[in-house]
């Protein structure tokens, strides 16, 4: 092996690729700044509209309660919403979404409240809509308040202790580390899911470029009239996918982390994965572990592009083959986002999957180092089969000179 | 002295449709310093698997070839570092510029530094190519591409040189230019086997002709051999005869 013909086919390929605005969208600009606005950016966007909606008082319509004044009261106290009379078309309205929610009080509600008689109070809202749903939470919440003043009441005038109602509490309480809590674990997934695709993403244009590009462009022939061997020359091309693989991997991490700390240090409070999650922050050992387990999936990764890729005749035809391959890769990084899924010895074996469901254990801290050395190991094994399958495909003949 | 030598090659290779397919088939014959052996033959006639073969880009099915001491098939990496292969598919790297280009493939023929800025400053000031040396090669003319080509396949000095139908598809000018260093490498006493079907090509440069038809070659010697052996004065005439009996209309790629 001739490490100065691989350096030097490395070097040539490095150049050209840094030249190549397709190789330095897909592996700086995307991963640097498309989804750091996509995951951190919408996500703000997404909580401040929520506050928003939530901070807002909307007016709400209640059809009868003329001859019930105690729950319209009890109705207009409550803080952040406007109690207005029903207007004929209240339906439409709310339809149309020009108002969030309706209430309908039967008649003589207060009377039936005095006489111990059981009612249905009916909220109508548009389900699905933020605004709406909002809304009608605050109703119901107010309706319930009122019906437990109601009963609290009765008991009372029973002269019985207010305790009677409820003989007992139920709390329930989360002792998991707020870092290794389900929102926190979601969090880790997706931080994995990110380096699982950029990984395959940075790699699929060099490796169409390098290998079918080449065929088209004419310049394959004239490479493999040099004395290079054409194992050297597939690893040093084999070296360019995994360097735009492994970097776009690692900007798209390090671009998050400084995201998600530049997003907390503007809101000046810490982004929380989930109502009492971690705060949404990735360490530097994290990140590290991360990139580590992400070389042997990088490798695996860039041996299956290329090999692909030098089968095709075009970039074109390289691309019907590649593009498809993306749900395949981004089907086990899904697996791993989901509740209940959880390393095994068996799912440590299964390619993608098995790091995924790792990267996102090291995102929140947990070195479960068995599994660690059973996935980095077999992902090794499983890189070094598709690098040997990948040479062995750009020595053949009928592979190269394909027509 | 001979510096190429072709014993028996042949290539077979498999086609869905037409089942085994001998692209070349037992050829042999020899080429000499200083001489340009030229390969006749229509389109689909074996012209460039030959060279393939003997540029070690292919590999040969049976026989072999021996180039400037190397066998192609024991030692392909260094035939390779003894020829010079420059053919109508033989393009450059479009992101590279001329001189990144020449450059890289002076490094994969294993020149040094030193030596390899002395060979560039000669090559581009002899083909006059200074001008446009760091320009990309996207945004190069055809004429200045070929010259790009000319410099890359002379960088390491080879003693053989391949040309495989090297004016297919250019403009008179530039044709003009290959025709040129072609002549001059034989005068540099390089080893030159060059390809074509244009019968003018092959008269004002070839002193061994080789008709082949069918991976086969049917008849080789001197234009005035050929002549003779033939009975006939027009080059054309002589290819007719030579290669009709195996003549099969070429199928769409």
């Amino acid at each position: 092996m001739s490490l100065r013909n691989i350096g030097i086919v490395y070097r040539k390929e490095l150049r050209e690729a840094l030249r190549d605005r397709r190789t330095v969208i897909a592996s700086v600009v995307i991963p640097l700044f498309l989804f750091p606005l996509l995951s951190v950016g919408f996500g703000t966007l997404v909580s401040s509209i929520v506050d928003k909606t939530r901070e807002a008082s909307p007016k709400i319509m209640v059809i009868g309660g003329d001859d019930s004044p105690g729950v319209l009261a009890s109705l207009k106290a409550t803080p952040k919403v406007e109690i207005v009379p029903a207007a004929p078309n209240w339906k439409d309205l709310i339809i149309e979404k020009q108002i969030p929610a309706a209430i309908e009080i039967p008649q003589g509600f207060d009377k039936s409240v005095v006489d111990q008689k059981k009612l249905d109070v009916m909220i109508y809202n548009y389900s699905g809509d933020l605004k709406s749903d909002i809304a009608a939470g605050k109703m119901d919440t107010a309706l319930k308040a009122y019906r437990d003043d109601v009963v609290k009441k009765r008991v009372v005038a029973q002269k019985l202790p207010v305790e009677v109602l409820e003989p007992f509490e139920v709390t329930q309480k989360n002792i998991a580390p707020p870092e290794k809590s389900g929102a926190a674990l979601f969090f880790g997934g997706f931080i994995a899911y990110i380096v699982v695709f950029l990984c395959f993403n940075g790699g699929m244009h060099p490796a169409i470029d390098l290998t079918a590009g080449e065929k088209e462009r004419g310049t394959m022939e004239t490479i493999l009239s040099s004395p290079i061997s054409r194992a050297h020359l597939v690893v040093g091309k084999f070296l360019l996918v995994l360097t735009t693989a492994l970097s776009t991997a690692a900007l798209s991490v390090i671009s998050m982390a400084i995201s998600f700390a530049l997003v907390n240090v503007l809101h000046g409070k810490t982004i929380q994965a989930g109502n009492e999650g971690p705060a949404m922050h990735i360490g530097v050992g994290a990140a590290l572990s991360v990139f580590i387990m992400a070389v042997p999936l990088a490798v695996l990764f860039s041996s299956i592009l290329l090999m692909i890729a030098s089968f095709a005749k075009s970039y074109k035809e390289a691309q019907t083959y590649i593009v498809p391959m993306v749900f395949i890769i981004i089907i086990p990084a899904i697996a791993a986002m989901l509740p209940g899924v959880d390393l095994n010895a068996k799912l440590a074996l299964v390619p993608i999957l098995n790091v995924s469901l790792l990267c996102k254990e090291l995102v929140i801290g947990t070195y479960h180092w068995n599994y660690i050395a059973i996935i980095f190991t077999s992902t090794c094994a499983y890189a070094a089969v598709a690098l040997f399958l990948a040479v062995k495909m750009f020595q053949r003949e009928s592979v190269l000179f394909r027509s | 002295m001979t510096v190429i030598e072709a014993r028996g090659l042949s290539k077979r290779f498999q086609d869905k449709k037409r089942g085994e397919v001998r692209a070349v088939d037992n050829v042999t014959f020899t080429a000499h310093p200083g001489k340009i052996y030229g390969l006749l033959g229509a389109n689909g006639a074996g012209k460039t698997t030959t060279l393939r073969l003997l540029a070690t880009i292919l590999e040969p099915t049976d026989g072999t070839a021996i180039v400037d001491g190397h066998d192609i098939v024991e030692a392909p990496e260094k035939v390779r570092a003894s020829v010079g292969f420059l053919s109508g598919g033989t393009a450059l790297y479009p992101r590279l510029t001329a001189q990144e280009m020449v450059e890289y493939f002076g490094r994969l023929n294993g020149l040094d530094e030193a030596t390899l800025k002395k060979r560039l400053d000669a090559i581009f000031d002899r083909l006059d190519m200074n001008e446009f040396r760091d320009r990309r090669c996207d945004k190069l003319s055809t004429g200045m591409k070929q010259k790009t080509s000319i410099a890359r396949t002379l960088v390491h000095d080879p003693p053989v040189m391949i040309f495989d139908e090297p004016t297919s598809g250019l403009d008179v000018m530039t044709a003009r230019t290959i025709i040129g260093f072609i002549k001059e490498c034989r005068d540099r006493g390089k080893t030159v086997i060059f390809s074509t079907h244009v019968m003018s090509e092959v008269e004002k440069l070839c002193d061994i002709v080789g008709i082949i038809q069918s991976g086969k070659l049917l008849t080789e010697g001197t234009l005035t051999q050929l002549r003779e052996k033939h009975g006939e004065q027009d080059l054309e005439e002589i290819f007719v005869k030579v290669v009709a009996p195996l003549y099969v209309e070429p199928e769409a790629k």
